[in-house]
């Protein structure tokens, strides 16, 4: 029983999530321990990002079962398409953080209330500790001059690290990435990497990416999960995955994007 | 000179114009901003209750919506002061109107933007009043500065319940001299200064709202 001493933190359990007559992830099994990287890649629609958007309780799903540190996320009386509580979704969220493709930050604030908003609406810190807090983050991501500035005078990097700041804010287990860099010009998708690299030294957060960045995957993950359509296809060590693939699909696929 | 002799009952009528229209923006905003949350975050109950509302004032005759507050409410027991009922039903016409400007804003904000809140674990509360409105209301205000005009000119209806606004100053003095030209031309005056000082509060309220480089779209308008 050495091998399964800590118990998963998340944990996947036969879950279905479909839109309309679209099956995006069929009976799908995963589980992820308590500070693992893991890294999702796969063709698009294969369902990687739903795995995210479905942890971070943006989607709901059908079937299945989902825990994360032992939660439930249907709740057995719930109702409404998460057939959970609003309260409920909200103890679960309280866990999970999430960076967007798109940075997602809010245009009418400051970087400095972006990052701090949340900590004080939320988990009703003062705005002096929430603003010390922001600070420090923003120190992490290298922008602390840039605390002043609204989002409109920022390059997408420089968004994309105050997005980080702003998820890592709430204090998450539990740090999302749903193609960081996807949206970035070439020349800033280094920067953004340089923090997401220095977070996966952070012992105790766990972190699901899902990238096209092959190379940063490799150095970054503990694990590489492989999906075609809605299922996990192969998964493993970056090394046993990126250099000895078994599964003709991931061999394919790898084939295709690293040229 | 003979029109110089009207300009202080003129006068008079615009103040009350004035007042009448800027006492009914003011609730009429009120009621604009309650019915249009309403209808995008109330249950199905209050969406639709809101909905009537709107669909209601927006479906009948101002004027006729006058009389019947003017004349026909008092029947049943329930009568205001003519100025407090003109006011009550421009307000209410503003609300209707303006419930739609809210709506569409709100629903113009990205869903993006919902998302972030609420990875960040906004409630619905903090998600509206934090999030969403603050956005929404600079793409409201240029529909809201027409709503203003137009209330200011709809106002001249209430002449018609007997209140000594603008218009009504306007009518009896041309019913005593004649000078319909000069007496209607000073109106036209009267109307068109009230309004560019509408328009103008208007433009430094939207320049205000988009100070700074939040919305930089300013720089271009």
């Amino acid at each position: 029983m050495t091998e399964n001493a800590t118990p998963p933190l998340i944990q996947f359990a036969g879950v279905t999530k479909r839109f309309g007559a679209l099956t995006v992830l069929d009976d799908f099994n995963f589980e992820v321990a308590p500070g693992e990287k893991v890294t999702l890649i796969g063709p698009s629609g294969s369902g990687k990002s739903t795995v995210l958007r479905i942890l971070m309780t943006l989607e709901p799903f059908q079937e299945g079962r989902l825990t994360l540190a032992g939660m439930d996320y249907q709740e057995p009386a719930g109702t409404g398409p998460f057939k959970a509580s609003e309260r409920h979704l909200r103890d679960i969220r309280s866990h999970v953080g999430m960076v967007f493709q798109s940075f997602n930050l809010f245009p009418h604030m400051s970087v400095m209330r972006n990052v701090a908003e949340a900590p004080v609406r939320v988990l009703g810190l003062s705005r002096a500790e929430a603003e010390a807090r922001a600070l420090d983050l923003l120190a992490l991501v290298g922008l602390v001059d840039k605390k002043d500035h609204f989002p409109s005078q920022l390059s997408g990097g420089q968004q994309q690290r105050v997005a980080i700041a702003r998820a890592l804010a709430m204090r998450p287990r539990v740090l999302l990435f749903d193609e960081p860099t996807s949206a970035l010009d070439p020349q800033l998708v280094g920067e953004v990497l340089a923090v997401i690299r220095d977070l996966a030294h952070e012992h105790d957060l766990t972190m699901l990416l899902v990238t096209h960045e092959m190379r940063f995957a490799r150095e970054v993950s503990d694990r590489v999960c492989f999906f075609d359509k809605g299922r996990i296809c192969e998964q493993g060590s970056p090394e046993a995955i990126f250099t000895a693939p078994s599964h003709p699909r991931t061999c394919e696929f790898l084939a295709s994007v690293l040229g | 000179m003979q029109w110089v002799s009207y300009l202080p009952s003129l006068a008079q009528g615009a103040l009350v114009t004035a007042w009448i229209t800027l006492a009914a923006i003011a609730v009429g905003a009120v009621l604009a901003f309650v019915a249009g949350i309403a209808r995008v975050e109330g249950g199905r109950a209050v969406s639709t209750l809101a909905l009537c509302y709107t669909e209601l004032f927006r479906g009948t005759s101002l004027l006729v919506q006058l009389f019947w507050f003017y004349y026909a409410l008092p029947l049943i027991g329930i009568s205001f002061e003519p100025v407090a009922t003109g006011i009550l039903v421009l307000a209410l016409h503003v609300g209707a109107y303006g419930s739609e400007i809210v709506r569409g804003a709100l629903a113009s904000v990205s869903v993006q933007q919902f998302e972030a809140a609420r990875a960040l674990n906004f409630g619905r509360m903090h998600t509206l009043i934090h999030v969403t409105l603050p956005q929404a209301i600079i793409e409201m205000l240029p529909a809201f500065g027409n709503l203003a005009i137009e209330t200011l000119k709809l106002s001249s209806l209430v002449s018609l319940i007997s209140i000594a606004d603008l218009t009504f100053r306007a009518q009896s003095i041309r019913n005593l001299t004649l000078d319909s030209a000069g007496v209607y031309s000073l109106t036209l005056v009267g109307y068109f200064a009230m309004s560019l000082v509408l328009m103008l509060v208007m433009r430094l309220i939207e320049r205000w709202a988009r100070r700074g480089a939040a919305f930089p779209r300013a720089a271009h308008s």
